[in-house]
This record gives C-alpha cells, structure tokens and sequence, in this order.
C-alpha cells in the first residue's frame, strides 16, 4: 500500500504536513484515519492558536475513542477546515485531499527538516503493523 | 509483564474477516470488521453476528436451585416457568452489584445463567460460597462459545437452520435445540434493542455454528459485528454495561434497575441495605443524557450545572442511529429529570446537555416482540 503522497511531509504520530513556504497545510495520514475507523467529530482549534512542534494541535473523536492531533511544527493556526464540523467523515474518505484540518504558519522552517519522507513514513508503518 | 489473553473459538474466523482485535476483559475480541457505524446501522436494519463467547455460563439444578438463586438474585426466579428467562442483578451485603446477567430457566429444577465475562469466575466463587445441599452449581464457562444473532431478520435467518417454529419462542425465553446437529441453547434476548437470538454451542462447534449462519444470511446481507458495534447498540437502549455504569459501589436502585429487584419475594442478600435506600430515596441516579452541541461525551468526564460538579458521565459515545453524543451519567438526584440542562466537560470546553428519557433508541424491533408475547 502506497498512497501517502510524495509531496507530503509526515511524523511518527501519523500526521501529514504540506509545506508551502511558510505555510503548511496539516492532516493526519490514512493510516491513521483507518485505524481510528469512523470520524464523527474534529474540535478543531481556535484561529490564531499557537503550539509549539508536538504540542496538542486538536482532537479528533471516532465512534470508538478521542484521539489528539500533535503539531506537526510549532506555529499559529491561521485557517481551520470548517466543511468538518459538517462532515467529519472526509477525514475517512480523503485524509489528503478534503480531510485537511488547518492551515499554520511555520514559526522555524528548520523543524521541517526532521519531519519524515514518504519512502521514510512508509518504512516506519511496516514496522509497527 | 505480559499478560495472556485469551481467544474464543472463533478467534481465526475474525483475522480471516479483517477483524481489529482489542484485548478486553481479559480476552482478545473484534472490536470492528468494516467500521463500527457500519455493523451499527447493519444491526438496527438488517442482522448482525456477534462473537459473545467470552461470556460467562453458570448451571444450577436440583431440588433446591430455587430457593438458593432466590437468596443470590434480585428479581422473582419463583415467576420463571421452564423455558422462560429473566434479567436480574447479584449484589454484594452492601447491596452493590456484583454482576448483571440473565437467568433461564431450562427444566424444572435446573437454570442456565449468563454472568459478564469479567465477572464469570467471580460470581461462581460467590455463589460455591453460599452453596447449600440440593442446589448444585456447576461453571460451565470453558464448555460453551456463543453467538449473538441480532437484529430485525434475525428470525428469518435462524428459521432455515433450526427444526422448530421460532414463533413459539417469544422474548426472554430459551430453549434446548440444535443447528445441523450441533446442540445447541437458544434464547430470544440480546443487547441491542432488536429482534434476536444468543446461541451458545458447544465450544469447539462454534465455528460451524458461525459459518452455517453466515451462510444463509449472505444475501440479506448479515454483517459481522464487534464489540464496538456491540457497546453503541446497547448504550443508544440505556442497557448497562457492568464495570462503567453499575459495579460494586453502584445499587440498582440509583441505577435505575429497580425493575429487577424484587424486595417482596423474601430475603436475599443485599435486600436490607435496598429497603434502606427505598425508604430514604438514592441521593444520585443513572440518567441518559444528550449533547446538545457537537462533540462526543466520554466515560470519567465531569458534568456541571451552572459550573458546579454534579455528576460524572459513566458511558458515552456517538449514537450512529441519532447522530449526536449520548451517554448515561450518575447525576445528583434533584438534577435527574428529562429536560434538565447541563454541562458536560469535554476537555477544556463545557459543551451543553439534556437529561432525556431513554432509550434513546426507540424503534427497536424488540419492543414489537414483547408486544407480541402476552
């Protein structure tokens, strides 16, 4: 299985990050959104929110269980994907695509250098599934 | 440490399925197959199959089987006639819940028992503890898996593999038959709030029994169904789920199984401490609530009226046949009735509730069975 796009950087807690310069569009990874099985809610944070790289970023809730999204980067989240508070279940059918969740601006470009590949991200998935 | 869990005798049919296996107690069981919100909404409709074995099994016969499940019990065991069945509770002295289960009468001096998994070993300490001569009790745990066939085509399914006319087996009764030569017990009763049926077989026959009923209901079709189906069926019918909303320092009467206690039947352990709370009224009691803004209560999470704690949510989830948070939580008794508003914390946000009737599930198919049985 390989569908996590090329483009995309990754972390170990199965988040993506799409990095445009000082702006990245974060997610979490079809790894992720099948083994939490059913989406029913994102509580997605405020504008203007700030975390630092690791730092709970928001919460997504499954039928089963709530689970934290951490920073894929420190940063401000500057736009959030409201189309989720209506269908959280995009997150399930395109976790690359309509399933992204905010938008931050990168405080340190640096940090993106530890973030994973997607050849990288995939070798760690075969080694804990 | 690590901890042995044990597998059903249908363990290789789930990985064959695709199922998610989660350890719960104590045993390695599906948690889902397609997704929960799938096996969910299969079971309201159509038919869902649930691996159930870890269940607990517990005969007790001879000439005093009554009398002594009459002591260990809450309901009226004396009103069961062979063949029908009950849903009871077993206290401790201090009127806690040890267990939740069912109890069937199978012949005249002899009743089948279904305990918790978690509770099983527990309770068949408790009652060899209080054992008296002429009821013999026997834990029939390790010899029986079960399979629960439920939902409103259940019926049509099971007709096609059972020798008699399921039409004379109403709501909470049981009976000894078989499936293609596999003896087997079946009772009209489940945890879902629909139409159904637990099957318990032989353990080694389980999977048989498994694959004949899969087979006839392809078409329907019948979906495969784990405990996370299993635990948003039951909540969505306010049943309890032992261990989260009633334990040991829980009495059935705060928790709303009054129904179940029969205080005028005679003695029975627990029954003075019951008298006690009826008389002065529970200070707290179970209540399903619902959120009335997004987000999904969970169990632990603090419930407030006017930014003062009240109560703690005990189960909650995502209801997929109504599409919002529900849960049950043990709320101060003056907070207790339907259209009361609350709180409920869900991590650092206070997200509006309702006390509401339950079940909060209200077309289930079991109702119209029950209907029919008088």
């Amino acid at each position: 299985m390989s569908v996590n796009p090329k483009e995309l950087k990754y972390t170990r807690e199965h988040e993506w990050a799409l990095i445009e310069g000082n702006r990245a569009k974060v997610g979490i990874t079809d790894f992720a959104q099948s083994h939490l099985g059913d989406i029913v809610y994102v509580d997605l944070p405020p504008l203007g929110k700030e975390v630092k790289k690791g730092e709970t970023l928001l919460v997504v809730e499954s039928v089963k269980t709530a689970s934290d999204v951490y920073a894929p980067l420190s940063g401000k989240v500057i736009e959030i994907n409201n189309a989720l508070s209506k269908a959280p279940e995009k997150v399930n059918r395109d976790p690359y695509g309509e399933g992204w969740m905010v938008i931050m601006e990168i405080k340190d470009p640096k940090e993106a250098e530890e973030l994973l590949n997607s050849e990288d991200y995939e070798s760690y998935l075969s080694t804990i599934s | 440490m690590r901890i042995m869990l044990k597998r059903t005798p249908l363990y290789e049919l789930h990985l064959k399925l695709g199922a998610r296996m989660v350890p719960f107690a104590g045993w390695e069981m599906p948690v889902q197959y397609r997704g929960i919100v799938e096996e969910h909404l299969a079971v309201r409709q159509k038919a869902g199959l649930f691996d159930v074995s870890h269940m607990g099994e517990i005969r007790v016969k001879g000439p005093k089987a009554l009398e002594f499940l009459q002591h260990m019990t809450t309901n009226d065991v004396s009103r069961l006639k062979v063949g029908q069945s009950q849903y009871s509770t077993v206290l401790n002295e201090e009127g806690g819940i040890k267990d939740d289960l069912i109890v069937g009468r199978l012949k005249e001096d002899e009743y089948f028992l279904v305990p918790n998994a978690s509770n099983a070993e527990k309770i068949f300490a408790w009652f060899k503890e209080h054992e008296i001569p002429g009821a013999e009790i026997t834990n029939e745990s390790p010899l029986w898996g079960e399979i629960a066939l439920q939902g409103p085509s259940s019926q049509e399914i099971l007709q096609k593999v059972v020798p008699f006319d399921l039409n004379n087996l109403p709501y909470f009764h049981l009976t000894e038959s078989q499936i293609e030569r596999v003896p087997v017990i079946i009772s009209r009763t489940g945890y879902t709030g629909e139409d159904g049926f637990e099957i318990f077989s032989p353990w080694d026959e389980t999977p048989r029994v498994w694959e004949i009923l899969m087979e006839e209901g392809k078409g329907l079709p019948l979906e495969p169904c784990g405990l996370g189906a299993r635990n948003t069926l039951r909540l969505e019918m306010r049943y309890a789920l032992h261990g989260n909303d009633i334990d040991e320092t829980t009495n059935p009467i705060e928790a709303g199984l009054g129904w179940v206690v029969k205080l005028g039947k005679g003695d029975f352990i627990g029954r003075e401490v019951l008298l006690k709370v009826k008389a002065e009224g529970p200070k707290r009691k179970l209540v399903g609530f619902e959120l009335l803004e997004q987000g999904v209560p969970r169990e632990h999470y603090k419930v407030l009226k006017d930014g003062e704690e009240v109560g703690m949510v005990t189960s909650g989830a995502y209801s997929p046949s109504l599409k919002k948070g529900i849960g049950l939580a043990y709320l101060r008794i003056e907070y207790h009735q339907p259209g009361t508003e609350l709180e409920v914390q869900i991590r650092e946000k206070l997200v509006r509730a309702q006390v509401v009737e339950t079940p909060f599930w209200k077309s289930g198919t079991v109702g119209k069975i029950r209907a029919k049985e008088v």
